[in-house]
């Protein structure tokens, strides 16, 4: 039975974005983008600076409001929900518990004066976690889950490289399991190893969790190693959409076979 | 036996817009039917749109126009028109593919890289590493290379990792593009013996191979791609 309503909800839309519009005065950072995100699917959003996906991004997370248009959101009670109607509260418990937000600095999703545990634990004690212990065991888990040597676990993350952080401000996301993530440029400040092994670590997690992730990326390597589907966006409009592997290899647009075919080869 | 593949009609153009809009007409008019446990081979010069086919069945380039046919999971499917999370299900439980190359991600290891498609389906890793041992060790990949990533292997080596990963899951339809080409004799023949395994168990294959003898060895019908050219 458990298994049955688990295969009805992943038939039915987690998220669906409805001709959401964004206008800065006169200057229009994203228009007419609408989609649907399933359960357990990484969406890429993929373009160039400048060309609306971070703007898509916050509206996309509630962090900013469209100037028209809607995000509709399934709570976890199956309701779908317009986030623009929800409450105070039910918003808190989205951003704490329901959702993770990866940003391209670690510092802006860490908090850099305390240590790695508690900024693990922080987020458990959020949804009413209290027993320490169980705090601690599961904040120490979690960094071996991403691969941070536990014996680092009371420093902060002043003390860690960037790579360390930015896998760090994942399991501080992820630890509360929500069942969407979004990451902005995830990998974006790293060296070319670290990001390697950050990118098998998100890939690894998001499969064994079954999460939902959209990401924006500029960095099609990224969108192809992570992602089942693609949007291209340009100049604040989604002009190609598709399987990832479609857009990449098939590239129909001209913006879009310009971006694949400025891939430098391996 | 069932048909498991039906295409009408296919047809594909690129259009390359960076170098002024020429269009580079690749295949059209393209329809045959592949029968559960009959293996076809598609035959042709290079360059006449061979693996174009295999990427249009497996639904990585998209079609203009014409149908293709995918019986998944009991019913027809037309993966022209389908929706990506449906052709990503196809993928999952009906078509497997083996590409000319193998593209894996960095750092993964090979067993795991051969694993994969299984646990996808959602079989416990452990029991997806057992069948991908047992498939590497008949394909002559020495044990000591499993825990590597397959990137710095030799053109075989990855191409037997390649065909280990398309032929692990248990898909009703399978498209091989090239699968012996940098093989030697006696690696050939044990793919050779792994298709025919494959076609007792109903499996139906589109398979592109230069190989004569191999050829002779698997296909049971041979389609010519050069009627589906399409005039420039």
């Amino acid at each position: 039975m458990a298994e049955m309503k688990s295969v009805a909800d992943n038939d039915r839309p987690l998220l669906i974005a409805e001709d959401l519009a964004k206008n800065y005065g006169r200057l229009t950072a994203c228009c007419d983008v609408s989609f649907t995100l399933y359960p357990g699917e990484v969406l890429a959003v993929v373009g160039e600076s400048g060309s609306g996906k971070s703007t898509l991004l916050q509206l996309l997370s509630a962090q900013l409001v469209p100037t028209s248009g809607r995000v509709n959101y399934r709570m976890r009670d199956g309701v779908l929900r317009d986030l623009a109607s929800l409450g105070e509260a039910e918003q808190r418990f989205l951003f704490r518990t329901d959702w993770g937000y990866v940003h391209q600095d670690p510092a802006q999703g860490l908090r850099m004066a305390v240590s790695a545990g508690a900024n693990v634990g922080e987020r458990l004690m959020a949804v009413g976690w209290n027993h320490y212990g169980r705090i601690r065991h599961t904040a120490t888990s979690w960094l071996e889950r991403v691969e941070i040597d536990t014996a680092r676990i009371d420093d902060t993350p002043r003390t860690y490289s960037g790579g360390m952080r930015q896998r760090l401000q994942i399991a501080r996301n992820l630890v509360t399991e929500p069942r969407l993530v979004f990451m902005d440029e995830p990998t974006g400040g790293l060296d070319v190893s670290v990001q390697a092994r950050l990118l098998d670590l998100v890939r690894t997690l998001v499969a064994e969790l079954g999460l939902a992730a959209i990401v924006v990326t500029h960095d099609l390597a990224v969108a192809r190693l992570l992602s089942h589907r693609v949007m291209v966006m340009k100049a604040g409009r989604v002009i190609e959409t598709g399987l990832t592997d479609q857009v990449l290899d098939d590239p129909r647009e001209p913006y879009t076979q310009l971006l694949v075919s400025s891939i430098l080869p391996p | 036996m069932p048909a498991m593949i039906e295409i009408t009609n296919a047809e594909k153009t690129f259009t390359m817009h960076l170098q002024g809009g020429v269009k580079l007409p690749v295949v059209r008019d393209v329809s045959f039917d592949v029968s559960a446990g009959e293996c076809v081979a598609l035959a042709g010069p290079s360059g006449a749109g061979k693996s174009s086919i295999l990427k249009m069945i497996f639904g990585n380039y998209r079609c203009d126009d014409g149908r293709i046919g995918i019986r998944h999971e009991g019913k027809w499917l037309d993966l022209v028109k389908a929706e990506p999370c449906r052709i990503l299900g196809v993928r999952r439980s009906t078509i497997g593919y083996v590409s000319q190359f193998l593209r894996a991600v960095p750092r993964v290891a090979t067993i795991d890289v051969v694993a994969e498609p299984l646990i996808a389906t959602g079989l416990a890793r452990e029991t997806a590493r057992g069948k991908a041992a047992q498939l590497l060790q008949r394909l002559n990949i020495s044990e000591r290379l499993w825990r590597l990533p397959p990137s710095t292997f030799s053109g075989g080596e990855q191409q037997r990792v390649n065909i280990a990963r398309g032929f692990i899951s248990d898909h009703p339809i399978l498209l091989l593009d090239e699968p012996t080409a940098s093989l030697d004799a006696a690696n050939r023949k044990i793919v050779v013996d792994l298709i025919a395994e494959k076609k007792r168990a109903g499996v139906a294959i589109v398979a592109i191979v230069h190989d004569d003898e191999v050829r002779r060895a698997i296909a049971d019908r041979i389609v010519d791609v050069t009627s589906f050219a399409a005039a420039a």
